[in-house]
This record gives C-alpha cells, structure tokens and sequence, in this order.
C-alpha cells in the first residue's frame, strides 16, 4: 500500500529512531512511503498562537504540497502527533470556515499555491498500521515475540483528541495500542493514565508544571512495574524520556523507565536489529529492559576525540585518558 | 412596513473572541458546569479555570482575560474540549486568547510574561528557514529569558548532541522565498480582521 510521508522536523533528527524504525516496518508490511518533497514545519503549538491565518497557511503549504505530488485518493501519513493534529486541523477547519478557507488560499497564491479543503486525508502511523495492515498481518511477522517484557502503552493526547477528521480508539481509555504490542508478545500492563498529557512544550514555559505532568506518568507506569514505556509521539518520547532525570532531581525520586517508540518494540518483534531500529539514542537506557526478550544492544558509542588539525588553531586540550 | 428591532452595535469582547476563532467555536453555549476546569492537567496552576474565563469574556473583562496565565498554561491536551458537554471549542479559544493578548500587549501584565517568547523565538526559526531548530531555539529563547538556567540545561544540550538527536546547524527548504511570500501575505489579511 502505497502513502504520502510527512516526517515533520522531530523525525529528522530528534526522534531520528522513530523514522528509522517506521520505514524498518513499514517494509515487511507492504506499506511503501512517498515522502512530500520540500515540506515544511507544521508550526507545532507555537505558530497558531501568534498569528491565525499564517499558521494556517504553513500548514495549508503542506496540504498543497501533497494534492499536487500524491496520486489523488493517496492518504498522507504523518508519524508525530502534533504534525497529525495540525494537518488534520487545518483541513478541517478551512472545511467549516469560508472565509478563512479563501484567506488561506489568498495567501498560497502568493506563491503560486492552492489547496482544496477536503483533498487530502491524513493518518497518523499507528491509525494506518491498525486499520489498513491489520493486527492479523503484524501478529503473522512476528519471529521473536517480546515475551515477558511489561509494557505501558502511552498513547498521549493528539492521536486519540479531538479527532478533527476521523475518530480513533477512545478518547479516554484507548485499547489499539495495547493491542498491538499484544499481538507483539509483549505482557501489556494497565496504563491508567495513557492519554493523559506529557506536557507538551510546558517543559519550556513552566518546568514545575511540566514535571509534575511528566511525574505523574512515570509514577503510573512505575505502579504497574512497566519495563519499558511505549510510545506514538515524539514529543512524549521526548518528555518522559529526556527529563526523567530532572524529575527525579525536582522530585526526589529514582524512576528508570525506558520510553522507546511502537515501531521499535514492533521492530524487534519482526526479527531486525537495535542498530536498524534506532536503539541507543534514548536518554534512559535500555538495554537492561530489552536483554529480558534476548536483545542485545551495543553500549553507546562514545564519541573519537578530535585529532588536531592544521587548519585549526590550536586550543587547549585535556590530556586523553589511558 | 416593518421596523428594525435591532440596531448594528460595535463588536463587544466576545464577538471578537467568537470572530477570531476558526470555525463556529460555540462560545455562547456555555453552562459554566466547570467541566474543563475539572478536566484540565495544568488546571491547579492556572489563574483562572477556563470556565471562569468565558465568564469573564461575556462580562466583558478585556483586561482582567487577556492578562490571566490561563491560555498561556494550556497544554492543549484537548481533554476539556471532548469532554465538554456544549462541545465548545475550549483549546482553540485558548489559542484566540494567547493571541489577543500578543495584539494588546496585556500578557506582559500577567503572571506569564514570558511564555509568548518562546512561541515567537520557535516561529522566527520557521519563517527563516522553513523549518523548525531546537539548539537555537533552546539557547535564543533560555539566553533571553532565563540566562541564569543556562548552566543547568547545558547537560541536556550537550546529552542531546551526543546521541545524535539535535542538529548543530539549521536545514532551509528550497522553496524558501515561496513560504516568505506565503506568510507575508497571510499576515497582511490577519492584520485586516
């Protein structure tokens, strides 16, 4: 099956693993990426709270970009939540509202742009992976099921609300992603608090708020004695993942959760490697979570002292390490 | 022949609001049954419930609305909005007013004069390039707003470089004169609204 691919800015370096991951599964599944040439960042939460009409014409660019490079009726995938949400929304949105519909258009035309609300649909990867693939296919591709891993599924917030173009799962209580990691072998433990917040960008705007929020998850996800914390979302990944250590700092306490993306675990499951999956770049580790179902890890690159070069000026250099 | 009953008056507060909000966000439907404030993750650290808010819009408290750390507090979980029994549009109202409050420059008046910083150092990174850089936007909005935390989120950085999750230079798209068209225009009917 083939789909247009809207990676979004995090799949490109940040949550790198994440789009190393999903092209690593989308192969044995049949499903074939067409990804939009030159897109553009979605403007995440920042750009709609400054300006209305622009925010949605950034996004609108994007919407262009595919009703022109995709084939009609070729739905567009977007793997982070947030890009998924913003391009739902702003197809939506310029559905029910006219005049903003026409202002959008007005401003695409100034650079040679249109968009027809409605053209394109777009899909996060987990909605194509359960709906179109089927749980059959993923469960009929498992060589090396996740037995015995303890897995919370964290579905976070923008895959399940509000579902501006189609509704997936429960918006409070979603199942597909336990599932899912089900059908992976893996022991899916109760989540409580699956969808709720991680935070999102608070972590820059009022870090007290943030990890609480960010505590609270990890707190629930320790009650249930979860290995590994499952994710769709990069900034979720993000979030528990990378701050883990300053909510233990913040709150006092020990948590060591890994947190590594659905593909990866679905990955692993299918028979590849950490290495093509993307493992190794979290901040919490975990290679003690993954030798449970055999896998093996590399430890961590570290990185080659520089040796000095004769262009370079010279700099003060600490003496190596024997 | 027929008499007008009714007399064109000038837009209050909430017809602003309502106006400046995508779609029909059913702004007037409100019970004030405090769902969304009971709903709301970042609820206990806000100043007012968004409940109290729309309230407040309706009384007219352009002020007292536009300078509250509520909008800029809003994690945009959309918890509040699906759980709304009048399906009012609550995180989109929430944008509108973080909005308004740039426009009439009251959130420097409130308890989160900083948070538009962050938004407006992100979109300077996307105007520019197209696309969004996270070394520059930690270190331009931190530098800006919180130099003295600089030190403390120096590991994170570096962490971040280390394992290869955080780009030293920023990526520009090619059709990067196409997408300054594309704002300029857009900007120049956001300011007719």
């Amino acid at each position: 099956m083939k789909y247009g691919y809207y990676p979004g800015c995090s799949l490109e370096k940040n949550a790198a693993s994440y789009d190393m991951s999903a092209k690593a599964v989308a192969r044995p599944l049949g499903i074939e990426f067409q990804e939009l040439q030159d897109w553009n960042c979605c403007g995440a939460s920042e750009y709609i709270s400054i300006n209305r009409v622009a925010a949605y014409s950034l996004v609108a660019r994007n919407l262009s970009l595919a009703e022109t490079q995709l084939e009609k009726g070729t739905d567009l995938v977007a793997p982070c939540s947030l890009c998924f949400l913003n391009l739902t929304k702003a197809d939506q949105y310029m559905q029910e509202d006219a005049p903003l519909s026409a202002k959008v258009n007005t401003a695409l035309n100034a650079g040679g742009m249109h968009y027809d609300p409605g053209s394109i649909h777009t899909r996060h990867l987990m909605h194509i992976i359960t709906e179109d693939i089927g749980l059959d296919e993923v469960a009929a591709r498992v060589i090396r099921p996740l037995t015995g891993l303890r897995v919370a599924a964290y579905y976070g917030c923008l895959i399940v609300r509000p579902g501006f173009q189609s509704k997936f799962d429960n918006f409070e209580y979603p199942t597909s992603l336990d599932r899912l990691m089900k059908v992976c072998g893996a022991q899916v433990v109760d989540f409580p608090l699956r969808a709720h917040c991680c935070g999102g960008h608070m972590t820059q705007i009022s870090q007290p708020v943030a990890l609480e929020l960010i505590r609270r998850l990890l707190e629930n996800a320790a009650e249930y004695k979860a290995d590994v914390i499952v994710t769709l979302c990069p900034m979720c990944q993000l979030n528990l993942d990378v701050y883990q250590a300053d909510v233990n700092k913040y709150f006092k306490t020990n948590y060591n959760i890994p947190v590594l993306y659905f593909t990866q675990l679905m990955g692993l499951a299918f028979g590849l490697s950490a290495q093509e999956l993307g493992i190794g770049k979290e901040f919490i580790d975990p290679r003690p979570a993954l030798a449970k179902i055999g896998v093996e890890v590399p430890p961590p690159e570290e990185p080659k002292p520089k040796k000095p070069s004769k262009e370079e000026l010279p700099m003060p250099r600490m003496p190596e390490e024997s | 022949m027929a008499i007008a009953t009714t007399q064109a008056r000038a837009p209050t507060f909430f017809d602003r609001v309502v106006a400046a909000t995508p779609g029909d966000p059913h702004l007037e439907m409100c019970i004030q049954c405090g769902t969304c404030g009971g709903s709301c993750p970042s609820g206990p650290d806000m100043d007012h419930t968004p409940r109290a808010l729309f309230a407040m819009i309706n009384a007219g408290m352009i002020e007292k609305v536009l300078s509250s750390n509520t909008p800029w507090y809003c994690v945009a979980c959309y918890y509040c909005m699906v759980r709304c029994p009048q399906q009012i549009h609550i995180t989109d109202i929430m944008y509108t007013l973080k909005r308004m409050s740039i426009q009439e420059g009251l959130y420097q008046k409130g308890s989160a004069p900083e948070a538009p910083g962050f938004s407006q150092t992100f979109i300077d990174y996307v105007e520019n390039y197209g696309r969004s850089f996270e070394l520059g936007l930690a270190t331009r909005y931190h530098l800006s707003y919180h130099p003295l935390d600089m030190m403390k989120m120096a590991p994170m950085g570096i962490g971040m470089l280390r394992k290869g999750r955080m780009d030293l230079t920023p990526k520009k798209i090619k059709g990067m004169d196409q997408l300054k068209s594309i704002l300029a225009k857009a900007k120049e009917l956001e300011a007719k609204l």
